[in-house]
């Protein structure tokens, strides 16, 4: 399935390695947090890009002591109708300040993209043959939003402010 | 009432417009039910015994002639001529083709109306106080702040996929006529000791399977922290809600099985949490501009007394019990609120023909102030009536069959549409309401009888509200027969109590005589004529009304 990166179709170099499989010895690698846990020593050593994939009832809070080192989180949708993963990146985003690619994978449709875009994820594995253009189309479907997210755009209350203020000024 | 800006009027275009895409890939087969199923909910749209539903938001229940009007042209156009009003101070229709949904919704897009989050695992259309602006118990309109919640609740990036449906209702009277108490967040504006106006918390109440009266999480909230401490409540339980199973999956199974204290400890740990940046605070001047929508309309200066009016309520016996049970006191002298029942016997509760809807639309605009508005009782009111103009008004509700004068009698059923349309209902609604109504209709006994809620639910989804009638009926299916069980002592006010259970289920035909049975022993032990049902139930218990309920077998 075809990997998004910023809306663009892209090479995924990462390992995702399941609890009890061997880390590869080079190259970018996520785990569990319970593995992350375990052994951040040794994963965390050297220079490689490391991530992690939490499941969703795990609290982005735990990642705390190495967020600054980590490159990647990947968020799964085990249900397009489970929102928890919504909530994680919001989290990760907003309450701690990650920078790093957000991803999510699982069952992504393209009707939620808007919604993962506006929460932080820049990143999702979807089941679709344009994956690009079904992007370019969800992400843009709708130019006005009244909450602030994670994405830049401005709110309307923000709009408003402003369109109030510029007739205040004149 | 609210207006759109430019703003509010394109998301509502851009929603339709992505509906639209939906229903066009569904029909051509590119998305399958399964997916198609939750977009289309969150639409509205839900798919019946018979043909979709569309369920139509009205915003805090509130009204206009032109917006009235306009869902008559829907019922006419799209539908069989006819709408359901509904417990949720919403409207839907029965029979709207999916084919035609999308043009619907452009029809609703033109009067500033939209059928988004109606139904669905996101937050739902808020409700609040149908006498807001004009009852006399009120510190402060809350129709403002359900404005407000609607527009931060729309489209909620974080919160559209939560485990269940979320219902908020506001209420800013010492009377709590929007039930904030059996809501999934219930708000109830209040001073603190300061004297300052914030809101009250009340979350995990509900219906439903599992009925629960909410706690209150917090005492009071102040203005600029409803939406932080909202989204802090609404986060917890995007967590950690449960997903396992769709009937433990309402905030009030996440309340109850933490308990009061540890959810609250969540939630304020949550909310001490959030960065400045992420605190959703609307600007002063923008909770000014959307107050100045609902600035008290100029009200003329006039007596308290009105001439015409008694003249009415002189005039015959017919026009004096309408005006006893259907108005209500306004705030301001020489007006009145006036209770519209949709409950004209042998009719489905709630239910309204396109003509009624315009002939409520053109009362609206010539006698009320263009203020027309949804009570959960699933009847309409108009707020604000000068009492001269009641006789006018009261004919003309006459001459539509509107005039139905038993308000908050017991003839003024709550019922869901039951087996005759919903696909999860056990048994039928609307002919057991009809039955119970029949033993009222001598309009004598009914005011004899006085004030009395009766509510109706065809399955344990409680739609119907069984659960805070002060009589519930629950029908309930026994091996392919349909049976009625009967619940006694609910109530939906600021006392809010969850019905109780009496016994085995009834038959069908067994179930108004034992409602009258249940009658006639309140009249036999109530203290005098100004003892309500509920009061004398609460009073010598509910025994005597279990014994009369099953006297016949």
């Amino acid at each position: 399935m075809p990997l998004l990166k910023n809306g663009r179709i892209a090479e995924d170099g990462w390992a995702l390695v399941e609890d009890g499989q061997d880390v590869p010895a080079a190259g970018p690698v996520a785990v569990s947090l319970a593995r992350l846990k375990a052994d951040h020593a040794v994963l965390l050593a050297g220079n490689r890009p490391v991530g992690v994939k939490l499941a969703n009832a795990d609290d982005p809070a735990d990642l705390l002591p190495w967020l600054e080192r980590l490159s990647l989180v990947v968020l799964d949708f085990p249900k397009y109708t489970d929102g928890r993963a919504l909530s994680q990146s919001q989290l990760l985003r907003q309450r701690h300040g990650f920078k790093g690619e957000i991803r999510a994978t699982g069952q992504v449709l393209r009707d939620q993209l808007r919604l993962m875009i506006r929460c932080g994820f820049d990143a999702m594995v979807i089941d679709e043959a344009d994956a690009e253009g079904v992007y370019d189309y969800s992400a843009h479907e709708f130019s006005e939003f009244y909450q602030s997210a994670t994405d830049t755009s401005d709110t309307i209350f923000v709009k408003r402010q402003r369109a109030r203020e510029a007739k205040a000024s004149q | 009432m609210y207006r759109y800006d430019e703003f509010d009027d394109t998301l509502v275009r851009e929603r339709a417009k992505q509906f639209r895409g939906q229903v066009e890939r569904r029909l051509k087969g590119e998305l399958k039910e399964e997916h198609f199923k939750p977009l289309r909910l969150q639409n509205g749209v839900y798919l019946q015994l018979h043909a979709y539903m569309l369920r139509v938001a009205i915003p805090y229940g509130q009204l206009s002639a032109k917006k009235m009007r306009q869902l008559a042209l829907i019922a006419d156009k799209f539908d069989k001529g006819y709408a359901h009003f509904t417990t949720r101070q919403n409207v839907q229709y029965n029979w709207i083709r999916l084919a035609d949904m999308p043009d619907v919704l452009d029809v609703l897009a033109d009067v500033e109306m939209h059928a988004i989050q109606t139904s669905g695992n996101c937050i739902r259309n808020v409700t609040s106080d149908h006498l807001a602006g004009a009852n006399l118990d009120e510190i402060e309109d809350p129709r403002p702040w359900c404005e407000i919640i609607r527009q931060w609740s729309t489209f909620h990036p974080e919160f559209s996929s939560l485990p269940r449906k979320f219902k908020i209702a506001v209420t800013a009277g010492e009377t709590d006529r929007a039930a904030v108490r059996v809501h999934d967040i219930g708000l109830h504006m209040k001073k603190n000791a300061e004297g300052r106006i914030g809101f009250e918390f009340i979350v995990g109440g509900g219906l439903g399977r599992t009925p629960f009266v909410g706690p209150t999480v917090r005492e009071w909230v102040a203005k600029e922290d409803l939406l932080s401490y909202l989204e802090a409540n609404m986060r917890i339980y995007n967590r950690h809600g449960r997903r396992d199973n769709k009937y433990k999956a309402r905030i009030k199974i996440l309340v109850s099985e933490l308990g009061l204290e540890e959810y609250r400890r969540q939630v304020e740990e949550e909310f001490a949490a959030q960065n400045t940046w992420e605190k959703v605070v609307l600007p002063q001047d923008e909770v000014d501009r959307i107050t100045a929508y609902f600035a008290a309309p100029k009200f003329a200066a006039l007596p308290a007394i009105s001439a015409a009016f008694d003249a009415f309520k002189a005039g015959s016996r017919e026009y004096a019990r309408w005006a006893k049970n259907n108005l209500r006191p306004h705030r301001t002298p020489g007006y009145v609120s006036v209770h519209v029942a949709l409950k004209q016997q042998g009719e489905a509760p709630g239910d309204a023909s396109s003509d009624q809807m315009r002939a409520l639309a053109d009362i609206g605009e010539t006698y009320a102030l263009d203020d027309i508005r949804v009570a959960h009782e699933q009847d309409i009111v108009y707020p604000h009536v000068k009492l001269d103009d009641v006789p006018a008004v009261y004919a003309a509700l006459k001459a539509a069959g509107l005039h139905a004068s038993n308000a908050g009698l017991a003839s003024d059923i709550i019922a869901c549409p039951g087996l005759d349309y919903c696909n999860l209902s056990n048994a039928r609604s609307i002919s057991v309401a009809n039955e119970i109504q029949a033993v009222f209709a001598d309009p004598e006994f009914e005011d004899d009888v006085g004030t009395l809620h009766v509510n109706v639910s065809g399955c344990i989804n409680a739609c119907g509200h069984h659960h805070v009638g002060h009589i519930g009926i629950l029908g309930v299916d026994k091996k392919g027969e349909e049976f009625y069980q009967v619940l006694f002592g609910g109530r939906a006010d600021e006392k809010a109590t969850i019905a109780t259970i009496q016994g085995p289920g009834l038959r069908h035909e067994e179930v108004a005589p034992a409602i009258r049975r249940v009658i006639d022993q309140y009249l036999t032990l109530r203290r005098d004529k100004s003892e309500k049902f509920i009061d004398t139930l609460s009073r010598v218990g509910q025994a005597p009304f279990k014994d009369a309920l099953y006297a016949a077998a």
